[in-house]
């Protein structure tokens, strides 16, 4: 059992890689959707066994193929890591039984085994960018990642999936590469990859070399701000995920851009935070704006969207704002809504996306204006999505809430009461676009595309749910999100020079 | 003096910095896919140059232990980039793929001409 215990943090990316492949070789789709459901379940048991070993033991150090860092590849897991492998595997296991119906709706039969291998290469590659510490391991990982969600938003049934799959192909290697330049500049002045090897030798490098430190950070920067959708770096995104398969969609929006928010918080809180003074590094200045303005300017497109899909696309720009606006406060209040932010986000978006994936597969369509009375047809379905949107306005006694109620902490804290004020007025953007549809989906008489609608099958049904009472539960009992979360701020916050 | 000194002491950056610039260029200012996608390929090669250039040391030579020579280049930079080629290999061969279907959906890969269909619409 030790032998295997050991063995973990390997096992977390091997297993789905594997996976991914066998499933490329099955010809059935149901099959390749139960071995890849299989799959998925093994990943957060080893996800929480990570989780509870660092939670008791403190950071585990696996040496890929026995070569001890900095030399070999290390596969270090902090609280950080672990915290966010449970989020991406967990979201994934429960949004699994899902998939069956869904993808059987949208993708021809002898493609969908396709879809799960390029599904479980992504979850792959995901979990992977969270478990290295390794700069370069972790651009692979992210190719892998990217490679496969190009593959899975271009089988969206509509042909502007593919224009969509192609933008993003595009800019996502922009940014790959530009995270490639970053971690060059920083191999040329330290010598290393390994992230804490980097970040021990990173200030006298950056004494004799001060101008591609900066250099290589400003690349690293932009390159990951374009993976996370910061704004203005997110003109793919909401292409990307309307016209994506559904399941796809909630996948991703669960999962891809929370893992591109931790590397960040991994590159400036682990590298240049140990080595230099991150306040003095022109981070948080350029956050700022770039954060308040997601916040309104996407909540804004948001509002005048008739897309559902695209709708909520827009929102999840705006969030990630609130997650990265949390990053540049830099206090302990603010880094941890930061972060319980990430996980909320998941959960709600997940909820979100998949209440739409089931209206797709009900009514066919997820434009507002054919939606007119859905509320009442589907009811299970759009109290879900409107518990959910809810959570995502931030209404006390949800998740939501416990995100924004420490953001704003955070900025009370920072001496900034009018970015505190414009936590509140983005989010009364948000009650303007979830009420929007809630007005279409109950006020108004029954259209014919839903008049035939109703709540989808029990399996696709349940995930829903689940994934809509997590986003309420998670206000109540902040154990595994707000309390994890602000012990990895201290820990990131005490870790800075 | 001192300027042509400095120029040729990082000529291989400067190099590696016009490829760059060069290939972000063509992707932003053309509209057809497939130079793009060249423009792309570009830009990416241009990064294989700023990883190996510096690992080539004057005078030293492939990294085999040998009691005559003391001074090896640094081989870490080549397997680096040996992967980066296979990643960029595989992102072209799928944008190349992705083009082709849209050239199927489409009739043209010209983005100007798709966005005007998709207006149309």
């Amino acid at each position: 059992m030790s032998a295997i215990t050991a063995q973990l943090p390997g096992l977390q990316v091997v297993v789905p890689l594997l996976g991914a492949i066998i499933a490329a070789f099955m010809r059935r789709g149901t099959l390749a959707w139960a071995w890849a459901t299989l799959i998925t379940a093994f990943t957060p048991i080893i996800a929480f066994a990570l989780l509870f070993q660092v939670w008791s033991n403190g950071p585990i150090s696996y040496h890929m193929g026995g070569w001890p860092p900095p030399i070999g590849i290390e596969y270090r897991v902090d609280l950080l890591n672990a915290f966010v492998l449970v989020l991406v595997s967990l979201v994934s296991t429960i949004m699994m039984p899902y998939a069956r119906r869904s993808v059987a709706h949208e993708i021809d039969g002898d493609k969908q085994a396709w879809f799960y291998a390029m599904y479980l290469l992504c979850l792959a590659g995901l979990l992977g960018i969270a478990i290295t510490g390794d700069a370069f391991n972790a651009f692979v990982f992210l190719e892998i990642s990217s490679l496969s969600t190009y593959v899975m938003i271009a089988m969206g049934r509509d042909r502007r999936a593919l224009v969509a799959s192609y933008q993003y192909l595009i800019l996502g290697t922009i940014g790959a590469t530009f995270y490639v330049i970053g971690v060059g500049l920083l191999y040329l002045v330290t010598g290393s990859l390994n992230f804490a090897d980097i970040a021990a030798r990173l200030g006298e490098a950056s004494a004799a070399f001060p101008r591609p430190v900066l250099a290589g950070l400003a690349f690293l920067f932009v390159g990951i701000s374009l993976k996370l959708a910061l704004f203005p770096l997110h003109l793919w995104l909401p292409n990307a995920y309307a016209y994506a398969p559904s399941f796809a969609t909630a996948f991703l929006a669960a999962t891809a851009t929370k893992v591109a928010v931790y590397l960040f918080l991994r590159i400036a809180f682990s590298i240049y935070g140990v080595a230099l003074d991150l306040k003095a590094l022109p981070v948080s200045t350029v956050l700022y704006p770039l954060s308040i303005a997601a916040m309104f300017i996407a909540s804004i497109l948001a509002v005048y969207e008739q897309n559902l899909k695209r709708m909520l696309a827009y929102s999840s720009v705006a969030q990630i704002g609130y997650i990265t606006l949390g990053i540049a406060l830099m206090n302990q209040a603010g880094l941890t809504g930061g972060i319980v932010h990430l996980f909320n986000h998941a959960l709600i978006k997940g909820a979100l996306f998949l209440a739409l994936g089931a209206v797709m597969y009900r009514a066919g369509t997820v434009k507002l204006d054919d939606l007119g009375g859905i509320g009442r047809t589907m009811p299970l379905t759009f109290a879900a999505f409107v518990l959910a949107g809810m959570s995502l306005m931030g209404v006390p006694g949800t998740a939501g809430f416990i995100s924004k109620y420490y953001l704003i902490v955070g900025a009370l804290d920072a001496g900034k009461w009018p970015v505190a004020f414009l936590i509140v007025a983005s989010s009364l953007i948000a009650l303007l676009y979830i009420g929007r549809a809630v007005e279409v989906a109950y006020f108004r008489p029954v259209s014919q595309a839903v008049a035939h609608a109703k709540d989808p099958p029990l399996m696709m049904l349940v995930p829903m749910l689940a994934l809509t009472f997590a986003s309420v539960y998670f206000g109540i009992d902040t154990e595994l999100s707000a309390g994890v979360a602000s012990r990895i701020a201290e820990l990131l916050i005490g870790g800075l020079k | 003096m001192g300027a042509v000194q400095n120029f040729f002491d990082h000529y291989n950056y400067i190099a590696t910095i016009v490829l760059m610039v060069a290939g972000l260029y063509i992707v932003i200012a053309r509209g057809n896919m497939i130079k793009k996608l060249i423009g792309l390929m570009l830009f990416q090669t241009s990064v294989y140059l700023l990883y190996i250039a510096p690992g080539k040391i004057i005078g030293g030579t492939p990294p085999v232990l040998d009691p005559n020579f003391t001074v090896y280049s640094n081989p870490l930079p080549h397997v680096l980039i040996l992967t980066a080629i296979v990643v960029g290999v595989a992102t072209i061969a799928l944008g190349l793929a992705i083009v082709s279907r849209i050239h199927e959906a489409y009739g043209t890969i010209e983005e100007d001409e798709i966005f005007a269909r998709e207006e149309q619409e």
